[in-house]
This record gives structure tokens, C-alpha cells and sequence, in this order.
């Protein structure tokens, strides 16, 4: 190894990339992290993870202003935007300089620049590293990992300006609370950006071009997220068309329409959370075998693009376009390559979470799709209004449904919105994975009293047992 | 009190079955005696009588669930008006009616799982890491979990690898590995019960059991010309209400040569051999997916007409599945005939813990020598398999030639 030669090379840094490069220098491989920004990706700087800290400042000014509900009052109930934004910048800059660490215990040096294939030299893969700071540096590897992940789409019309349109980006480092904010997009980035700014004190207008909001989440769930973010006071439209931004100096007028009647609205800023595309330009996939579709890198099941010894993993390898998706084919990926056994991951299996108030979370099929994919199915329910520790939380609206497959008693699918569900959702997540049935959930004994004694009764209310509702 | 229905033994070895079909609903009123499903097992569909009053509050397993384990919970019966408890939570019933006592290896744990436990386990005690939904797949589909190879963490057999062991067919590796090779030609269709009781038992007969076989022609007109006769007599019941067959009086010549040598009629046991007194004649017939053999029982005492009535009923039920298992099981002698097919000859496997099986082919016309002349007779082939350990050459060739007479002179029949 001179230093520029390593079994595998990533390119990206975010949750697929530096954990690729982690889990390479576990098995004794050598690896290296092309970088071009910042350690940790999207997900730590731009997304998840200070998304997650506006979202609890969020969650504490709903607090304040409830506070009569838990026998307290207070006066003069006030924040500091600015401080809340840099609270949460402070998030991503801990976790950023943490990745760092971990990359330089392992032993993984990182290069910083943007990589690209650069064609092959005695069998070995060559990646061109370049930067405005100094020379392009020329890497090789027998492996090369492609991780770089995906940026916001930018639909004709609603780009992103920066100023009075903005993309994730800068709806995360405003300088001030918009009065009048436009959400377009309820997936999950719209949707907690609408709830944020919400419960921060925004009038907020979310807008959807699906028939329901969380248009990937089972049905029940989107209606009653609906329902939460209405009483929260948040205008909510569905099957809606946007269109064309008209921008004056300070807000954005737009005309919406709505099951044939169009209404304009005028906004002080509007959010574009439109859907991603993956970065597959400028990463030297030209003239290579290596197949696109729309923008994402084609692989097969365990990562493998279309060149050999090159590999895709996480966003840029197409949807679903979660971190935790990311880290697991980064794993998986680089265990492949060390002859390790794998086994390619299955969507069922991964959780989705959105962390708007009140939270949802699921994992599997939802009993629509279960029908369509011609199970059938058995659906339990439990609402959190029969929760005891949602009632003493004061937060009594959620509910969790389960589906079971009736003919073998495999948990298919878990929906669950209400507090704290996103902390939950991994023991649902255990028993698909760990292909529990019914049975053995009936038999787990859940801890009294907490909200996921409800994910419990969920389970016995399929089978026509629930004891508390 | 809420009460669990247990999967009841309908027969003496039967340790398992398949749930074919509900016959009550959920919800709907039971009453002792009431059917409220029908289970499929070694041989047949039996039912399952309610042996408490109530309402069936649950079914624990779906129809078409196979390899049920005996005294797994399958319902639960409560009171009108009683919620209804977990599975699990509720005092087992008595097994469901006719079952006779085996031994009761409670069934710990909530119901819907208990059946999975009844996925077989190699007899040399491994323990075999599968999923609980693997087991489950398993158990419906009847793979056997010891031949599928886990893929999980550490080897579990997981969901993946059971349905992959469907569709290659869990016994069997598809070998050519050629470039372009065609698709699979083989497809795995899993055993049925019944199946799986025709394997094991005709393994165990032929592998332990040392089967001779003798052969002799018997001639068939003399018997023909009776039959003919016979079946012209208008009877009481009016005419056609019933006709003998050949296979009626062959059973009953069968048991008139048992009578007659009745060291045939026997059972071999490690400590003695046992000599049967009744006649008990167990017919082989066909079904559609497998095979039965209903018992006319105490043949030497009865009729050919009540012989030839009790085997159409028989034969109808077999067919229906619809026997019940003290119909089919026993017995201590068998005919398997298959000269409707036009077989010249043939052997059959003896039918355990009987000690002979008589095979019969067809009758067909042909020359023969009768002192110095030729002459045409309707003969046909009768083999004789025997268990060596109970009945020697001689005694096989005596009863063989008793036989022969009775059909030769065939009056015998109706004396």
C-alpha cells in the first residue's frame, strides 16, 4: 500500500460511505473516504440529524404553550430562533467531528475533493480526487464503493432560490420564522418541516398532489396525521396542483387547485420537498457498464453495478432513501467483497420513520399493499387513547395496526403513529426479522405501563384478543 | 369456562393430522355430538365431534393447516355470552370424541404455536435452529425441516430457505449445472398425509418383514357360471338390487381356505405368533390419492349377499373418505385385486401385522390341458405373499391349493 493504493476506495462520507469504510477496516481490508463536503453526509449536516434537533425545539415551544394542561403557568413565553438554528447546527457539527474520529481510530484516511472513476491500471480500479485546494490525486483500489448519495429535486418552476423558495437546505438554517410558510411535498422531509414550523408558530399550508399525506404510509395513518396537523392548525391540501410560483420581492403568490377550484395563495416562504435525485453526475459512470435508471445507479441484490468491482450503495442506489437503508448495504456490501456470507436486504424489513408531531413510524406492508400482493390478511388495532401511559404522557392520540398474513401468522406490516413511535418500531422490526409469528408475540411480555404495551394489544386485537379495548 | 378443543388421535397411530375444513363457524352454536371439523389423517377425512356444549368462540388453526400434532389446542368453545380468552389461558377439554387415551404430552404455550413443535425432528435428537415462521411454513406445507439446509445467521432455516425447499422439493438438488441449462423438470408436489403413511408403512413391511411369494392358476368359469346364476335370481329385494361381483366371492373363498388353514390367518408378534379367530379381509381400493383398504369383517360368517353389500358401502365411503378408522384399520388378511386392470400377474406387500396378502390378476381365456384334450378355460393368476417368519412354503402352498378348490368348486360359496 503507497498510500494512494487500498482494497477499497468509497466515494461519499455520509451514513453508506464512512460505514462502509468502518466495517472495511473491521474485517482488515484497507480503505479510503473521498469526501467532497462534510463527514457524515446528508443525514448528519443537512438532514436526519438537525432535523431532529429543530424538531425537539419544536416540540418544547408546544409544550410551553400547553402548559395548563399539566397544572403549570408561566408567563412570557418566548424563544430565541437563532439559537434554536444553532443549537441544531451544533448537533451536526458534534456528530461530523465524530465520524472524523471514528474514520481516524480505524485507520481510514479521508481524502477530500469530489471522486470520480478514472478507468483501470494493472487490474486496479482508479479514482480521481479533486479539489479546489490542491492538486487532483489519483487513487486505486481493486473495489470501489459508490455512496454519493442524493440531493433534492428541483421540479420546473419550484427550484429552490434560496431565498424565498427553499429546498431542505436552507429550510434548515432560516434566519428568521416565516409568518406564512408553503409546504409542497408531505413525505417525509415536507412533512416535518410543515410540523416544525407549526408548532413554532408559522402559519403553514401543506400541499400534496398524492390523495392523502404520507402518501407511502398505510392509509390510516395519513388520515389521522392529517387530522393531528389540522387540529394543529395547519392547512392541509391533498390531490392539489401547484401552479407557477409568482415571486415579488418579499413572498410568493400561487395559484392551488383542488378538486377543479383553484385558490391563490400568498406565502412569505415557500418549501420545495418535492422527492430526491440521486448524484450521478460527475462520478465517472460515462463510458463505464454501469447502468442508470431515471438517477439512480442500477446494482443487482447485494450492490454490484453493471463494472465489476464497483458498487452502489444507499441513496444513490435508489429508494427507499433512509440512512439506516444506506448503512446496512454498506455493511452488507463490504462483507460481499471480504467472501463474508450476506443476504440482500429486503424493503419489507426496513423501518420508516417521520418525526413530525405526532410521530409515525412502520415497517412492512401495509395492509393495502398486503391485499395487493394477495394475502390475506388479519388487521389489529389499538388505538393509544386506551394506553395508560399515553394518557398520563398527555398524549392520547395514535394508534398502532398490525398485519398478519391469517394463513401463517406472519407479521407483515406495523403502523404506528402517536408519541414516541419511532422509538418503538424496532421491536416490530425484530420479529420480521427475526420471522416471529403471532405467537411469540402474543407470549412477549411487554413492561406496564409504557406505550408499547399498545404495539402488545395491536397484536392480540388481530387475532381477535385484545384485553384493553 | 372456556374450553380448548384438542386435535383429537382418531386411530392408534395416528400423531398427527391435516385440518381439512371448518364445519362450524366462528361464533356458531355447538352441541355434544355436533361435527365442527373435519380432519384428514393417515387414511381418511374424519370428523370431530363436540364433546361440550357451547358457542365455538375461536379457531386457532386455519383450514388446510398440515402436520397438526395430537392434543393441540385447534378451538376454543365458550358459554353463550363469555368473552373469549387467549389461547393458552384455557383448561384443555377431553380430545375430541373417539379418540382413544395416548399418551398426553401437553402442549405448553399459547395455542396457534403448538403445532409447530410437531414439525419432525431427526431421531438422532439434533436440534434444528428455524425460525418460528419457518416451522410454521414448514409444518403447512409438510417439508420435513431436517432436510432443508438454513441459510440464516449461524445456519437457521429461515422463511426463504422453506419456500426455496417448495419449489426445488426439499429432498431433492437440482444437479446439471450447464451453461443454458434448461429449467427444472421436476416439481415438487408435497405429501399428503395419507402419502406419507403409505411410505412409511410399506417401507417398514417390506424392509422388515421376509415376504415370500407363490403363485398358482385357478380356473374361473366353474365360479363365473355360479355368478351368472346367482345374479339371474331375482332376489327379495327385487331384481338388480344387488349383483355379486367376482371379487365378492374371491373374498369369500379367501375366507373359507383361511378356515381351512388357519396358521394363514395370523400375526407375527416377537414374543408368539398370533392365530386370529375371525376372518377379517381387508381390500385394497384405490382412491385418488393413495390407497385404503376397508375391512369386511368376520367374512366366514357371512353371506355373499351381505359380503357384496358391506363392500359396495365400503368402497363408496373409501372413496368419499368417509371411513372410519376402525373400518380400515386391522384386519388379518388382505386381497389387492387389479384384474380389472388386465395384469397377468403380480406381488403385492404385505399389510402389517397381518402375515399374507393375496394378489389377484385378470381372468382371461386361454387353452389349457385337461387330461389328454385341450381345452379353452378362463384362468387366472393368484400370488400368495407371505411373512416367512410366521408361515413356512408348505403351509402357503396348502393354503393356495384349498383356495383353488373353493374357486373350482365353488358351491362352497353358498353353502
Amino acid at each position: 500500500m503507497s498510500g494512494t493504493d487500498f482494497d477499497i476506495i468509497v466515494v461519499g462520507g455520509g451514513p453508506g460511505g464512512y460505514v462502509a469504510a468502518l466495517r472495511a477496516a473491521q474485517l482488515g481490508l484497507s480503505a479510503a473516504v473521498v469526501e467532497a463536503r462534510h463527514l457524515g453526509g446528508i443525514c448528519l449536516n443537512w438532514g436526519c440529524i438537525p432535523t431532529k434537533a429543530l424538531l425537539r425545539a419544536s416540540e418544547i415551544n408546544h409544550l410551553l404553550h400547553d402548559l395548563g394542561t399539566y397544572g403549570f403557568s408561566a408567563e412570557k413565553v418566548a424563544f430565541d430562533f437563532p439559537k434554536i438554528i444553532a443549537r441544531s447546527r451544533a448537533v451536526s457539527k458534534q456528530l461530523s467531528t465524530g465520524v472524523a474520529h471514528l474514520l481516524k481510530k480505524a485507520k481510514v484516511p479521508v481524502f477530500e475533493g469530489f471522486g470520480k472513476l478514472d478507468g483501470v491500471a494493472s487490474g486496479k480500479r482508479k479514482v480521481l480526487v479533486t479539489s479546489e485546494k490542491g492538486q487532483p490525486v489519483t487513487l486505486t483500489a481493486k473495489h470501489v464503493i459508490l455512496a454519493t448519495g442524493a440531493r433534492a429535486r428541483a421540479l420546473p418552476g419550484l427550484e429552490a432560490d434560496g431565498k424565498l423558495v427553499w429546498s431542505y437546505r436552507e429550510a434548515l438554517v432560516p434566519d428568521e420564522l416565516p409568518r406564512r410558510l408553503l409546504v409542497i411535498g408531505s413525505g417525509a422531509i415536507g412533512s416535518e418541516f410543515a410540523s416544525f414550523y407549526r408548532n413554532m408558530g408559522s402559519e403553514v399550508t401543506l400541499v400534496e398532489v398524492a390523495p392523502r399525506i404520507l402518501p407511502v404510509e398505510d392509509e390510516e395513518i395519513s388520515n389521522l396525521a392529517r387530522k393531528a396537523f389540522e387540529k394543529q392548525g395547519m392547512r392541509v391540501l391533498t390531490s392539489a396542483k401547484v401552479g407557477p410560483l409568482r415571486k415579488s420581492d418579499t413572498d410568493v403568490t400561487v395559484a392551488i387547485e383542488v378538486d377543479g377550484k383553484s385558490e391563490d395563495f400568498t406565502v412569505d416562504r415557500v418549501i420545495s420537498a418535492v422527492g430526491i435525485v440521486g448524484n450521478i453526475e460527475n462520478i465517472g459512470l460515462e463510458g463505464t457498464k454501469i447502468k442508470t435508471d431515471r438517477t439512480h445507479v442500477v446494482t443487482d441484490a447485494l450492490c454490484q453495478t453493471g463494472e465489476p468491482g464497483v458498487y452502489a450503495i444507499g441513496d444513490l442506489a435508489g429508494a427507499p432513501w433512509l440512512a439506516h437503508k444506506a448503512s446496512h448495504e454498506a455493511v452488507m456490501c463490504v462483507d460481499a467483497i471480504a467472501g463474508k456470507p450476506v443476504h440482500p436486504i429486503e424493503i419489507t424489513k426496513i423501518p420508516g420513520c417521520t418525526y413530525c408531531r405526532p410521530q409515525v413510524a412502520s415497517v412492512g406492508y401495509t395492509e393495502a399493499r398486503a391485499k395487493e400482493a394477495g394475502y390475506k390478511v388479519r388487521v389489529g388495532r389499538f388505538p393509544l387513547r386506551a394506553n395508560g401511559k399515553a394518557l398520563a404522557m398527555g398524549e392520547p392520540d395514535g394508534l398502532v395496526k398490525t398485519v398478519f398474513d391469517a394463513s401463517t401468522g406472519e407479521l407483515l406490516g406495523a403502523h404506528m403513529i402517536g408519541a414516541e413511535v419511532t422509538e418503538m418500531i424496532q421491536g416490530y422490526v425484530i420479529a420480521r426479522t427475526g420471522e416471529l409469528t403471532e405467537a411469540e408475540l402474543a407470549e412477549t411480555i411487554f413492561p406496564h405501563p409504557t406505550i408499547s404495551e399498545s404495539m402488545h394489544e395491536a397484536v392480540l386485537a388481530a387475532y381477535d384478543g385484545a384485553l384493553h379495548f | 369456562m372456556a374450553i380448548e378443543v384438542l386435535m383429537p388421535a382418531l386411530s392408534p397411530t395416528m400423531t398427527e393430522g391435516t385440518l381439512a375444513r371448518w364445519v362450524k363457524a366462528e361464533g356458531e352454536k355447538v352441541a355434544i355430538g355436533d361435527v365442527i371439523a373435519e380432519i384428514e389423517t393417515d387414511k381418511a377425512t374424519m370428523e370431530v365431534e363436540a364433546v361440550e356444549e357451547g358457542i365455538l368462540g375461536r379457531t386457532l388453526v386455519p383450514e388446510g393447516t398440515q402436520g397438526i400434532a395430537v392434543n393441540t389446542p385447534i378451538a376454543i368453545l365458550v358459554a353463550e355470552g363469555e368473552a373469549v380468552p387467549e389461547a393458552g389461558a384455557v383448561k384443555p377439554s377431553k380430545p375430541a370424541a373417539s379418540a382413544p387415551a395416548t399418551q398426553t404430552t401437553a402442549s405448553s404455550g399459547a395455542a396457534p404455536t403448538a403445532q409447530t413443535t410437531s414439525a419432525s425432528l431427526p431421531a438422532t435428537g439434533t436440534r434444528i435452529i428455524a425460525s418460528p415462521l419457518a416451522k410454521r411454513i414448514a409444518s403447512q406445507k409438510g417439508l420435513d425441516l431436517s432436510r432443508i439446509k438454513g441459510t440464516g445467521p449461524n445456519g437457521r432455516i429461515v422463511r426463504r430457505d422453506v419456500e426455496n425447499a417448495t419449489v426445488q422439493g426439499a429432498t431433492v438438488t437440482p444437479t446439471a449445472a450447464l451453461a443454458g441449462a434448461s429449467a427444472p423438470t421436476s416439481r415438487a408436489v408435497p405429501h399428503s398425509s395419507m402419502r406419507k403413511v403409505i411410505a412409511r408403512r410399506l417401507s417398514e413391511a417390506k424392509s422388515t418383514i421376509p415376504h415370500f411369494y407363490v403363485s398358482v392358476d385357478v380356473e374361473l368359469d366353474a365360479l363365473l357360471a355360479l355368478r351368472s346364476q346367482l345374479n339371474a335370481t331375482s332376489p327379495d329385494e327385487g331384481p338388480e338390487a344387488f349383483k355379486l361381483s367376482v371379487n365378492d366371492m374371491l373374498v369369500k373363498a379367501s375366507a373359507i381356505a383361511l378356515k381351512r388353514v388357519p396358521n394363514v390367518n395370523a400375526s407375527f408378534t416377537d414374543e408368539a405368533t398370533l392365530l386370529h379367530d375371525n376372518v377379517d379381509i381387508s381390500i385394497a381400493v384405490s382412491i385418488p390419492d393413495g390407497l385404503i383398504t376397508p375391512i369386511v369383517k368376520q367374512v366366514n360368517q357371512k353371506s355373499l349377499k351381505e359380503i357384496s353389500k358391506e363392500t359396495k358401502d365400503l368402497v363408496k365411503r373409501a372413496r368419499a373418505g368417509k371411513l372410519k378408522p376402525e373400518e380400515f384399520q386391522g384386519g388379518t388378511f388382505s386381497i389387492s385385486n387389479m384384474g380389472m386392470f388386465g395384469v397377468r400377474d403380480f406381488a403385492a406387500i404385505i399389510n402389517p401385522p397381518q402375515a399374507a396378502i393375496l394378489a389377484i390378476a385378470a381372468g382371461k381365456r386361454q387353452p389349457v390341458v385337461k387330461g389328454n384334450e385341450l381345452a379353452i378355460a378362463t384362468v387366472m393368476t393368484v400370488t400368495l405373499s407371505v411373512d416367512h417368519r410366521v408361515v413356512d412354503g408348505a403351509m402357503a402352498a396348502e393354503w393356495l391349493s384349498a383356495f383353488r378348490s373353493v374357486v373350482e368348486s365353488p358351491l362352497t360359496l353358498v353353502l
